[in-house]
């Protein structure tokens, strides 16, 4: 397979500028990130500062009503409260490896802005994190937090003004400090080696499930579900189920409203090959291929694109990519408050929503793994204008 | 295969004792019936070579000017169909070479094939994407030259001589050298190392050499003497238009 590669999908589409930098982490991932220095330095923080490993917990109340074991894999008790520290731990180190002093990072929701920040203070490194305009006023309370934490946020005013816009000027920032900055990409999306690189960092969640399954349900679990955005905790939460040929894997995707033409953010059920943000894979795009705008009720999951592993696993079978729409994660998010006293994110919501509305076709007794990202805190002023506007409950 | 029709009009311009001149305008802009007022304009004010934007909703090398110009074409209905059936119409116009600048996915969409011998048939003399670097280059630069046509390299100051290299094997109608480790736009001053890095360049490629990105005044080219054949001029020619300007008087600068 050629090089950056995952089937048809992935490669490195970007500007000549940022091939050095590209090839310089390439080659840090080949001779850092597996050496014994680095592996044990990052496993002492995973394990002391993020907290790891994350339980793999039987939700007792939703189990009984279901008549199948719903398993959470617990993300959400991460430091900072979602997966996305275990990348930019990773990330962060690794960029003091390389010499650099700065980690920039592009955010959508927030959350892997905070994660950034997070890691840069702690590992003394310097932080500008690019948000769209709209994000911005959004999620607000996320950048308090990232200014608290000593990151420079800077709104981006261009296109859309969300995730897709602030990747752009990310990528652009980028080409010009490339010498002194590690561009911390956020999700297991992006030109090589940032797919890979991100799934690396994230495999830690399907390496600790696999084990834990095997512990507490004393063998594999039939189903693994996990929301897919970018993919960063889809990758993570499948990659080593992936040789399991027995264990359905299921990608969620956000389908926005649900109504017929609304904007969505599901590329791999309702979009077409393209090339954007560097690599190959599943878009949603006009016939010319112009990128078009999508939507979530989850801030993290709105993004035209995805990573180009999972556009591969799509394209092979080896994961099936289903749809949540947003009033279905709602009711996700009420059921897991409710039911388990979790306040879950809402783009974890869509996985659970996926558990929930396909109860009827898992056998009884069978046992379900899903992917809970990261907790709710972020997006109660998200949940709060809903049911203003009549919708979660009514 | 034949001669590049772009190589032939620098070096008619050196020949002439001048650097050739090649402006940008992102197709429909400022608006789509003046966009070809202005094409005009620019090939009978002097253009030697004339690059031509295809819009993308997600310009990733470009500074501000060129990608609000972008999106604004993208609203008035600007596509990457309607501009090669308008060039077709007008093919045989233009004593400039013409060449399309555009991100790949809208080329891509469009089939590279089809591309190809459309673009050929509209009196396209080849492209400039700068999203597409030396790993990806191989399914357009096959396509483009079944029909004739150029894919023009980008180079930057932080390209290794190995990459130069590679970029130089079977390079045709010049070579585009990126003035600065950022994106497009003018720039009051130019980084020094330009003049090393170019004399690699020079060496290394056997098409002629054209600088761009960052440029906005003929004196600022002075520095570089016989280093590079051509110049190539966007943001300042859109902020020109912006502020009331046309092409014509624009070039009027430029021209001696």
């Amino acid at each position: 397979m050629k090089k950056g590669y995952y089937g048809d999908f992935g490669g490195q589409f970007v500007p000549e500028l940022l091939m050095p930098p590209l090839l310089e982490l390439e080659e840090a991932m080949r001779t850092i990130v597996p050496s014994e220095a680095f592996q044990n330095e990052l496993n002492a923080l995973l394990a002391d500062y993020v907290g790891r490993p994350s339980p793999l917990y039987r939700c007792p109340n939703l189990s009984k009503e279901l008549g199948f074991d719903l398993w959470l894999k617990r993300e959400d008790l991460n430091h900072t409260g979602a997966h996305k520290i275990n990348n930019t731990m990773g990330q962060g180190l690794l960029t003091k490896y390389m010499g650099k002093s700065v980690l920039l990072a592009e955010t959508g929701a927030g959350q892997h802005g905070v994660a950034t920040a997070t890691a840069a203070a702690m590992l003394g490194l310097g932080c500008v994190v690019y948000m769209g305009a709209e994000d911005v006023e959004r999620q607000s309370h996320n950048v308090k937090r990232m200014k608290l934490l000593g990151a420079e946020v800077v709104p981006v005013q261009s296109g859309t003004k969300t995730l897709k816009d602030a990747i752009n000027a990310a990528l652009r920032y980028w080409i010009a400090e490339q010498n002194t900055t590690h561009y911390c990409f956020g999700t297991a999306a992006g030109p090589h080696p940032f797919p890979l690189l991100v799934r690396e960092f994230q495999a830690v969640i399907s390496r600790e499930a696999r084990a834990q399954c095997l512990e507490k349900m004393g063998r594999l679990p039939d189903y693994v579900v996990a929301c897919v955005g970018g993919g960063s905790n889809a990758i993570g939460m499948f990659h080593h189920f992936v040789p399991d040929g027995k264990v359905k894997l299921i990608g969620v995707e956000a389908g926005g409203t649900g109504e017929p033409g609304c904007y969505n953010s599901a590329p791999i059920s309702l979009g077409t090959p393209g090339v954007l943000h560097g690599m190959r894979t599943m878009l949603l795009q006009t016939r010319e291929g112009q990128i078009e705008p999508s939507h979530s009720v989850s801030a993290g999951l709105d993004y035209p694109g995805v990573g180009p592993e999972h556009a591969h696993l799509g394209a092979t079978g080896r994961v099936r990519y289903d749809i949540a729409v947003d009033s279905e994660a709602l009711a996700a998010f009420e059921a897991l408050c409710r039911r388990e006293g979790i306040i879950p994110a809402l783009e974890s919501c869509h996985a659970v929503a996926w558990a929930l509305t396909h109860a009827r076709e898992i056998p009884k007794g069978a046992q379900v793994v899903v992917c809970l990202s990261g907790r709710g805190d972020k997006d109660l002023g998200i949940i709060e204008a809903y049911e203003r506007k009549g919708g979660a409950s009514a | 295969m034949n001669p590049s029709i772009l190589t032939t009009r620098v070096m008619e311009a050196l020949a002439a004792g001048r650097k050739a001149l090649i402006p940008f305008l992102p197709g429909g802009f400022p608006d789509k019936d003046r966009f070809f007022d202005e094409l005009d304009a620019l090939d009978a004010g002097g253009a030697d070579i004339i690059e031509i934007g295809v819009p993308f909703s997600d310009p990733v090398a470009d500074g501000p000017v060129v990608e609000r110009a972008s999106l604004s074409c993208l609203l008035n209905g600007t596509c990457l169909s309607w501009l090669l059936g308008e060039l077709s119409r007008r093919k045989g116009r233009y004593k400039a070479g013409l060449v399309l600048m555009g991100y790949y996915n809208p080329f891509l969409q469009y089939g590279l094939e089809q591309l190809a011998a459309d673009a050929a048939e509209a009196g396209v003399a080849g492209f400039i994407v700068p999203d597409l670097p030396l790993e990806e280059a191989g399914p357009m630069a096959a396509a483009l030259a079944g029909h004739g046509l150029d894919l023009i390299p980008l180079v930057g100051l932080n390209t290794s001589e190995e990459r130069l290299a590679a970029y130089a094997k079977g390079a045709r109608g010049f070579v585009y050298f990126v003035s600065v480790l950022g994106t497009t736009g003018m720039r009051d001053t130019l980084p020094a190392e330009i003049v090393e890095r170019l004399k690699v360049v020079r060496r290394l490629f056997d098409v002629p050499v054209a600088l761009g990105f960052g440029i906005k005044s003929p004196e600022q080219l002075t520095a570089f003497g016989d280093l590079i054949d051509a110049v190539v001029f966007g943001s300042a020619l859109i902020a020109h238009i912006e502020d009331g300007g046309t092409a014509a008087s624009f070039m009027e600068r430029w021209r001696d």
